[in-house]
C-alpha cells in the first residue's frame, strides 16, 4: 500500500516537470508584459531597463532553470500585475475557490446520486422523464449562459440573491470563509448551482444507467428471491456495485470543477483563482499564469491518487488482488 | 451633574442617528481594478480613477478640465525655465503629517525616478527647488508653456511618511516583496482609503478635513465610495439593474438603449479625449504584409487617400458605434489646447474616387495588406476593423484583418512590425503638443520625439512645428504653430483618423455628477439623493 502511494509520487515528478516546461514555453506566445506595465508613455530605455530587470532578456532555458530554483524554494515571484507576491495571492483566492467547488461538487453528488438512483428504479415514470428532460439542458446549456440566467431571474427579476461577489467574509487564520455569514451564503448559491450543474446531470445519467445494468443482473434476481426487502436490494446491493465509475468520474471532476471554476468566477466575480488566472492571462502576468498551472497540475496528480486509493475501499477484488500478490 | 451627562450622552446619541441618516455611500463598479495604490508607478486611468480620490496634484482639473488652484494657490513663470509655484497653507495629509513645500519637491523628484511612469509630465524638468515652506520653484531644461497642465497629473505625497515607509522610490517590479504603496495610500484629498482588496474592493471614506470642502461646488454628500470591479459585462450591468451598484463607468454600448429605457437608471453621454485612427508604414521600400513587392504603396499620397475616401465614417459612427462616436478629421478632439475647428475636416466618402485614385497611383487592380487590430483596448476595436477591412476590399484593397488582444498588439506595432493598424491615442495633458510630439515627430531617439510613430511618418517641417510648439511661451504663435501641424495633417494624410470616442456613464437616477471627458469619475462633486 505505502509503496503504491509512493510510486504515485515519483511518477507525479516528471508529470509536474513537464506541466511546467509547457506552461513557461507557451509564455513565449502570451505576448509581452513590458508593454503593460508601461503604459502609454514610455523611452526605449525605460522599456529595456524593465525587460533586463525582468530577466526577461535571458535565453528561454536560463529563464526556466531559475524559475524552477525559485520555485524549489516557494518563491513564485512576484506578480507583475498587482506588485505582490504570488504565493501570498494564491493563497489568498484559494479559500474562495475550494468553497466554490467543494460546494458545488457535494450538491452535485448530493443531487446527482439520489435522482440517478431513482430515474433508475422507476424508468417509465413521469417524473423521471421530467428529470431526465431538465438534465439535458444542465448537460448542453455553457456554463455562462447558465450563469447569466440564473442572475437574471434571481438577482434582477426577483432581487432574492446578489448577482456578483462573495459578500462578507470571515477570516480563520489565513482561511477567509463566506460560509459564516447570511450574505456570504446568499452569494454562494448561484455560483454553486451554475459550477455544480453540469457535473450533477453528468453523475446523474451514470447513475441511472449503471443502476439498469446493474439492475438486470443475476445477484439482485437472486437477492430478491431470497425475499430481501427492496431498499436492502437497492441500496446495499445494486447502488453499491455502481459506485466505482461514479467515484472515478466525480473524482474526476472535481478537478475539473476548480481548474474550470474560471467561467463561473468571471461571470459571478468570484474572488478565487479563476478568476485571478483569468486577469493574468489578459495582462501577460507570467508568474501568475505558471504558479496557477503549476497548483492545477498538483490538484490532479492528488485527485487522481486519492481516487485510486478510494477504489480499495468499495471494492474487495483489489484487495484481495493486493493481499494476495503480497502474500506470495 | 448627573442631568448634564444624561443630557450629553442624549446629544452623543441623536448626533449618532444624524449622523447614520447623513450616511451616504456611493458603491462604484467598472470591468478593471487598479493594479497598484502607488502614485507615480502606473500612468493608467484604471489607476488614476482611484487615486484622485485620495490623493491630489498641485493644480486640479475643473469640470470642464481647466486648470484651478489645488495644492499650489497661485502659478506663474518667473522666466522662460523657471515657474514659481505658491502652496495652500493648514494643509494635513490624511494620517496628520503636515503639507508643504519638502512633499512637493520630494513628490516631483519621486515622479522623476526611472521607475516612475509618470515622465511625461515631468518631461522638462530640471529640478524642484524650496524657496521657503511654503513656495516652491520648478526649473525647466527648456522653456515649458505647459508645465502646469502637466503638473495636473502629478499627485503630492507626503515625505516623512514615504520615507518611514522605505517607498522614496515607484514601485519597482525588481523588488522581490511587496511594496508598502502597492496598498497603502497618504493623500491630502477629499477621501482616503480605509480598505484595499485588490480585485474584490477598495473602500474610501470622507475626509471632512479636506480644504476643499469650503470651495463653492465642492457640494459631495458622499461619506463612503465603495468600489468594486466586476469584469463581466452581463454582470456588471446586472448589478446596476438589481441595484447592488450606483455607477457603472462602462456599460457595453449594446446595452445603452436598454439602460436609458430603465426608469431607475440615467445615462450620461459625453466625448473621452481620446481620438482612434489607422496608421500606416511610410517608410519601407517594401511592406512587410502586402502582395506589392519591390515598393511600398502606402507612400504614394494617393493611395493613402485612396483608403480614407474608401471609409464610410457614418455606417461606423451608427453602426458599428452605435452614435457612441464624433467623427474627427483630425488626431485630436475640441478639449485639447491648440485645436483649429478650420482643419478637422475629412475626406468625403467616395468609393469611386477611392478607386480612381489607386489606379492614378498604378493599382488598378489594387492590392492586399494585412490590418493589425487590438480587441479588447478600445471600445468595439475589433468591429471597427472589421468593416473599415470590408469597406477598402470594396475598392480593391483586399484587406485581412489580424485581430489581437492588447497584450499581443502593442509589441508587435512596437516593433514596427505591421504595415498598418488602428491606434487610439488619449491626451492627459490635454495640449496638442503631446499628441502631435509622439505620433508625428520624426523617431530621432530624442526623449518623447515619435515614440509612438510606428509608421515612422517623417517630414522636416513637422519636426521643426514640434520645436516650436515645445518652446514658443507666445500662446498665439504656439497655436498658430499647431495650426499649421494640423493642416500638414489633413494634406499629408500620415493617418487615417477615425472619431473621437464617447464614454457613457450609467448609474442610478438618484445619483448625480458631472460627466468628465478623461473618464474620471471626482467624488468630490458627486451626490447621492
Amino acid at each position: 500500500m505505502l509503496a503504491f502511494i509512493v510510486s504515485r509520487l515519483l511518477q507525479a515528478i516528471p508529470v509536474m516537470l513537464t506541466v511546467s516546461l509547457i506552461s513557461f514555453a507557451m509564455f513565449a506566445y502570451v505576448g509581452d508584459p513590458v508593454t503593460i506595465m508601461l503604459g502609454q508613455d514610455y523611452t526605449e530605455a525605460q522599456r529595456e531597463a524593465l525587460v533586463r530587470e525582468l530577466g526577461l532578456d535571458q535565453p528561454f532555458f536560463v529563464q526556466f532553470v531559475e524559475f524552477l530554483q525559485n520555485v524549489l524554494r516557494g518563491d513564485f515571484g512576484i506578480s507583475y500585475r498587482l506588485g505582490r507576491p504570488v504565493a501570498d495571492l494564491i493563497l489568498e483566492r484559494l479559500p474562495a475557490t475550494l468553497e466554490l467547488a467543494l460546494t458545488a461538487a457535494l450538491l452535485a453528488l448530493l443531487v446527482g446520486v439520489p435522482l440517478g438512483v431513482y430515474t433508475g428504479l422507476y424508468r417509465d415514470s413521469w417524473l423521471s422523464r421530467v428529470f431526465l428532460t431538465v438534465s439535458l439542458i444542465g448537460v448542453s446549456l455553457p456554463t455562462f449562459l447558465i450563469g447569466i440566467l440564473l442572475i437574471l431571474v434571481f438577482a434582477v427579476i426577483l432581487g432574492w440573491l446578489p448577482s456578483f461577489g462573495r459578500g462578507e467574509t470571515v477570516t480563520i487564520g489565513w482561511w477567509s470563509t463566506g460560509l459564516l455569514t447570511a450574505s456570504g451564503l446568499k452569494a454562494l448559491i448561484l455560483p454553486a448551482v451554475t459550477l455544480g450543474l453540469y457535473q450533477m446531470t453528468l453523475i446523474m445519467r451514470l447513475v441511472r444507467s449503471e443502476m439498469l445494468e446493474v439492475l438486470r443482473t443475476d445477484y439482485i434476481k437472486f437477492a430478491r428471491a431470497r425475499g430481501l426487502p427492496d431498499r436492502i436490494v437497492h441500496f446495499g446491493h445494486a447502488l453499491k456495485n455502481t459506485l466505482v465509475p461514479v467515484i472515478t468520474i466525480t473524482g474526476l471532476q472535481l478537478g475539473a470543477i476548480i481548474a474550470f471554476a474560471i467561467v463561473t468566477e468571471t461571470v459571478f466575480q468570484w474572488p478565487g483563482m479563476g478568476l485571478l488566472f483569468i486577469q493574468a492571462v489578459a495582462n501577460a502576468d507570467i508568474p501568475i499564469m505558471a504558479a496557477y498551472l503549476m497548483l492545477i497540475a498538483l490538484l490532479f496528480v492528488v485527485i487522481n491518487l486519492i481516487v485510486d486509493l478510494l477504489y480499495y475501499a468499495v471494492d474487495p477484488r483489489l484487495r484481495s488482488g493486493l493481499v494476495a500478490s503480497s502474500g506470495r | 451633574m448627573r442631568t448634564t451627562l444624561l443630557a450629553a450622552a442624549a446629544a452623543l446619541a441623536l448626533a449618532a442617528t444624524f449622523a447614520s441618516a447623513e450616511a451616504r455611500t456611493i458603491r462604484w463598479s467598472a470591468a478593471g481594478d487598479p493594479n497598484t495604490m502607488d502614485p507615480h508607478s502606473q500612468n493608467l486611468g484604471t489607476v488614476t480613477k482611484i487615486l484622485n480620490q485620495i490623493y491630489e496634484p498641485l493644480i486640479l482639473r475643473t469640470r470642464d478640465l481647466g486648470l484651478e488652484p489645488g495644492l499650489a494657490t497661485a502659478w506663474r513663470q518667473l522666466e522662460p525655465t523657471r515657474w514659481r509655484f505658491e502652496l495652500r497653507r493648514g494643509v494635513k495629509f490624511h494620517n496628520g503629517n503636515d503639507f508643504n513645500a519638502d512633499d512637493v519637491v520630494f513628490s516631483i523628484e519621486r515622479a522623476l525616478a526611472p521607475t516612475s511612469n509618470y515622465g511625461i509630465f515631468v518631461d522638462t524638468v530640471q529640478s524642484a527647488v524650496k524657496v521657503d515652506d511654503f513656495t516652491v520653484d520648478v526649473v525647466t531644461k527648456i522653456p515649458d508653456p505647459i508645465l502646469p497642465n502637466k503638473l495636473a497629473s502629478v499627485y503630492i505625497m507626503d515625505r516623512e511618511w514615504s520615507e518611514a515607509n522605505n517607498v522614496r522610490q515607484p514601485q519597482n517590479t525588481r523588488a522581490r516583496e511587496e511594496t508598502h504603496t502597492v496598498r497603502n495610500t497618504n493623500g491630502t484629498g477629499p477621501f482616503r482609503l480605509t480598505i484595499r482588496e485588490p480585485d474584490v474592493r477598495t473602500v474610501m471614506v470622507r475626509n471632512d478635513q479636506w480644504w476643499g470642502w469650503n470651495v463653492p461646488g465642492n457640494d459631495s454628500n458622499i461619506t463612503e465610495i465603495v468600489y468594486r470591479p466586476i469584469a463581466s459585462d452581463a454582470t456588471r450591468i446586472a448589478a446596476l439593474l438589481s441595484g447592488e451598484v450606483d455607477f457603472v463607468m462602462d456599460p457595453p454600448l449594446q446595452d445603452l438603449e436598454r439602460l436609458k429605457r430603465a426608469p431607475n437608471i440615467t445615462v450620461l453621454e459625453g466625448p473621452e479625449v481620446r481620438t482612434l485612427f489607422f496608421a500606416m508604414d511610410v517608410k519601407r521600400d517594401e511592406l512587410l504584409y502586402s502582395s506589392v513587392k519591390g515598393k511600398n504603396p502606402f507612400k504614394d499620397l494617393r493611395v493613402r487617400q485612396a483608403l480614407y475616401h474608401a471609409i464610410d465614417i457614418e455606417a461606423i459612427r451608427t453602426r458599428v458605434m452605435r452614435g457612441q462616436a464624433i467623427v474627427t478629421g483630425t488626431l485630436f478632439p475640441p478639449q485639447v489646447n491648440g485645436y483649429a475647428k478650420e482643419w478637422d475636416k475629412r475626406l468625403p466618402f467616395d468609393p469611386a474616387r477611392a478607386r480612381a485614385l489607386l489606379a492614378e497611383a498604378g493599382y488598378p487592380q489594387g492590392f492586399e495588406v494585412t490590418l493589425d487590430c487590438p480587441n479588447n483596448r478600445y471600445i468595439n476595436d475589433e468591429q471597427i476593423c472589421q468593416a473599415v477591412a470590408a469597406m477598402w476590399t470594396r475598392v480593391g484593397v483586399n484587406t485581412r484583418l489580424n485581430a489581437m488582444p492588447l497584450a499581443q498588439f502593442f509589441p508587435k506595432i512596437q516593433r514596427e512590425d505591421t504595415s498598418i493598424y488602428l491606434l487610439g491615442w488619449g491626451v492627459p495633458t490635454l495640449d496638442a503638443l503631446y499628441s502631435i510630439q509622439s505620433l508625428l515627430a520624426t523617431r530621432d531617439g530624442r526623449p518623447g520625439n515619435g515614440i509612438w510613430n510606428y509608421g515612422n511618418y517623417s517630414n522636416p517641417r513637422m519636426d521643426a512645428l514640434v520645436e516650436t510648439i515645445k518652446n514658443e511661451s507666445d500662446p498665439e504663435k504656439r497655436n498658430a504653430a499647431i495650426a499649421e501641424a494640423m493642416r500638414i495633417y489633413h494634406e499629408d494624410v500620415p493617418h487615417i483618423p477615425l472619431h473621437h470616442q464617447m464614454i457613457p456613464w450609467a448609474m442610478r437616477a438618484n445619483i448625480t455628477m458631472p460627466h468628465m471627458a478623461n473618464n474620471q469619475p471626482y467624488m468630490r462633486w458627486a451626490r447621492v439623493n
